[in-house]
């Protein structure tokens, strides 16, 4: 009844190539931003601010970046984090070192080092494929986290190798409470986002969906393997990079090689896994329910009454368990349980 | 010199150790083209729950073994119903990725149900240097190691003769050499899972001993998995004999890079060198050392 496309009629080819075809999904898309900008920086606390929706938008940023490694090109990696690293450091840097420098182009510089970094890190992909790669993209997170915790020149000498952030100012205002915080992110991580639906909708994307789907038979139809590849590979970091610079610069306020541990390469992976492999929206609601769900089961243990222990168990317990659960009962996830639902709403409430 | 020697005997006997984790893994790639991630926490879960057996219910060490061997198998059987069975005919991905969740899963499991703290195991091994090798070459190798890399050397033996002397083990190979092939000749695929499974959950429990003896039994167990990784880049996927031949490089690779290049760099080199240096060696040669040759056809 209320999602029904009939009567929408596609009279140009603009009309019939945009992102959002169904009225619907346009006016969702369009209040749920509205909201998103113009409602929730005024209601919601700081502490939900700075302590839920930033971390929520900077772990999306980098699930989409994985996801398009991982979704579209098919290339599984478990080095995520270090991505991430690559990019607060250098934005780090290039604000320490040149003074002058727009914090803007400094995140952007850093996205770049990160694809950089990505695409060294990828040429391997070239020769190796599947489980040999996944597990070679272990080396990209060890050999990184290394070279930040030892090389003093790329932590400006610091000792303990926490680092403070930099304050964020654009143009002399400065970015400084939660709710300037989460607005500037919520600007790139949509600007990005849309970025990245875009792209993959272009022929690089399609390209890189043939050299998932088969990669010897991509080559054979005219597909530059070593261009996809690649491309993918410093676009996913590019994406990481940038969501690494805001997940020191917007969320911690430090900058430290423990952050990017292997534990957050294997959350970002859950992320896309339960949100959807190879959805650009799969990638938010994945990452909204892997910030939410210790969120919850705190709650619930707190209700129970159970020691911190406990309930810190309980929760890899239920991550696992839920990882197991959404490959069995849909791998596709929660994209795809939204997909279907669209689908029934457009016969309800007749479903036939 | 002889410090050269001790630290590449040092570093062949610790590769000994990964390839006991390393096997874990080759046994259930071989037979059902899954790559465990979960051999780590297995590992853990193992050594874990034989202490536990121990300091929680008082039983002696030969007792608690056979008793982790029950629940290990158990576990195994568990795994191939809730996880496995499931999830036939997915991608190899998919089932990897769900051995992530298993991997996770059996960490907070293991430490719910024994808490996390480090705990002492104490095996009848005693970890000091063999006297007569010290008496003869002058070379300091602990008795606690050649013992350990004696035990590998054993179960790989056993291994290698429930493979090729047992009707299990024929059927073993038929499933790994093709499933459906093997599924149309009446080879029941399902049990033949879970016992690789549980043999896996065995290996893991030899594993877990061995290690927990020398570092404590502790969430760190867990790790040994990530440097099993390399071991299995190297030595290829499908391959036991490449699996121990690539712990034993990864061993005394790593221990000489730490002690010779590691002062040059500052150190700490132990956890990346490996996989690079496995990455290297696929560069040369994708399927790694004795890894079937991959052929891709459209």
């Amino acid at each position: 009844m209320f999602y029904r496309e009939a009567g929408q009629f596609k009279t140009t080819y603009e009309a019939d190539g945009q992102i959002l075809p169904i009225r619907q999904d346009r006016i969702a898309l369009l209040a749920t931003l509205a909201v998103a900008v113009l409602v929730l920086p005024f209601v919601a606390t700081p502490y939900f601010l700075s302590a839920i929706l930033i971390p929520f938008l900077i772990f999306a940023l980098a699930a989409l970046g994985l996801n398009i490694l991982t979704g579209y090109a098919g290339q599984l990696s478990l080095g995520t984090a270090a991505f991430m690293a690559v990019g607060a450091f250098a934005s780090w840097n290039f604000v320490y070192r040149f003074p002058g420098l727009p914090i803007l182009a400094a995140f952007a510089l850093g996205g770049l080092c990160a694809a950089m970094v990505g695409i060294a890190f990828g040429l391997p992909s070239l020769r190796i494929r599947g489980f040999y790669l996944a597990a070679s993209t272990l080396a990209t997170q060890f050999f990184v986290v290394w070279c930040l915790t030892k090389i003093p020149a790329l932590t400006g000498g610091s000792a303990s190798g926490v680092i403070t952030a930099q304050k964020i100012v654009i143009l002399g205002y400065a970015f400084d409470t939660p709710q300037r915080k989460y607005v500037l992110v919520l600007l790139i991580v949509a600007l990005m986002a849309l970025l990245a639906k875009n792209l993959v909708r272009s022929n690089v994307g399609r390209s890189w969906m043939a050299v998932r789907d088969m990669d010897v038979a991509a080559e054979v139809i005219g597909i530059r393997l070593m261009r996809a590849k690649l491309l993918a590979f410093a676009v996913s970091s590019f994406y990481c990079g940038v969501a690494g610079a805001l997940y020191a610069f917007a969320y911690l306020g430090t900058v430290e090689p423990e952050a990017y541990s292997l534990d957050l390469s294997f959350r970002i992976l859950f992320m896309i896994i339960i949100g959807g492999v190879g959805s650009i929206l799969g990638s938010f609601l994945g990452a909204a329910f892997i910030v939410l769900l210790p969120v919850g089961l705190n709650i619930v243990a707190h209700g129970l009454g159970l020691p911190t222990s406990v309930a810190s168990n309980l929760e890899l317990m239920v991550f696992g368990a839920l990882i197991v659960f959404f490959l069995i009962v849909e791998p596709h996830g929660l994209a795809r349980l939204w997909q279907i639902g669209k689908e029934k709403l457009r016969l309800w409430p007749f479903p036939h | 010199m002889n410090f050269f020697f001790e630290v590449l005997i040092g570093g062949l006997l610790s590769g000994v150790m990964y390839a006991l984790v390393a096997i874990g893994f080759v046994l259930i790639y071989k037979a059902s083209g899954v790559f465990n991630f979960a051999q780590g926490a297995m590992v853990f879960f193992a050594a874990l729950t034989c202490v536990g057996f121990m300091d929680k219910f008082g039983m002696p060490l030969w007792l608690a073994i056979p008793a982790t061997v029950v629940v290990m198998v158990l576990l195994g059987l568990c795994i191939e119903r809730v996880v496995l069975r499931p999830l036939v005919n997915q991608p190899e991905i998919t089932l990897f990725m769900a051995t992530i969740g298993l991997a996770f899963f059996l960490e907070g499991l293991a430490q719910l149900l024994w808490d996390s703290q480090v705990h002492q195991l104490v095996l009848p091994i005693e970890d000091v240097p063999l006297q007569s090798v010290l008496d003869r070459f002058n070379l300091v190798v602990s008795q606690f190691d050649v013992t350990a890399a004696a035990v590998c050397g054993v179960l790989v033996l056993l291994l290698a003769v429930l493979f090729a002397k047992t009707k299990v083990g024929r059927a073993l190979r038929a499933v790994a050499d093709d499933h459906q092939a093997a599924l149309a000749v009446g080879i029941p695929l399902q049990r033949i899972w879970a016992i690789l499974w549980a043999v896996a959950g065995v290996v893991a429990l030899v594993a877990g001993l061995l290690w927990g003896a020398r570092n404590g039994v502790q969430f760190a167990l867990t790790f040994i998995a990530l440097k099993a990784l390399p071991v299995l880049i190297l030595g290829g996927f499908t391959s036991v004999p490449g699996a121990i031949v690539g712990g034993l490089i990864i061993g005394a690779s790593e221990k000489l890079a730490e002690v010779y290049i590691g002062p040059l760099v500052g150190g700490g080199i132990e956890g990346w060198f490996p996989y690079v240096l496995a990455l290297l060696f696929l560069l040369v040669r994708p399927e790694g050392l004795f890894g079937e040759k991959i052929i891709r056809r459209i």
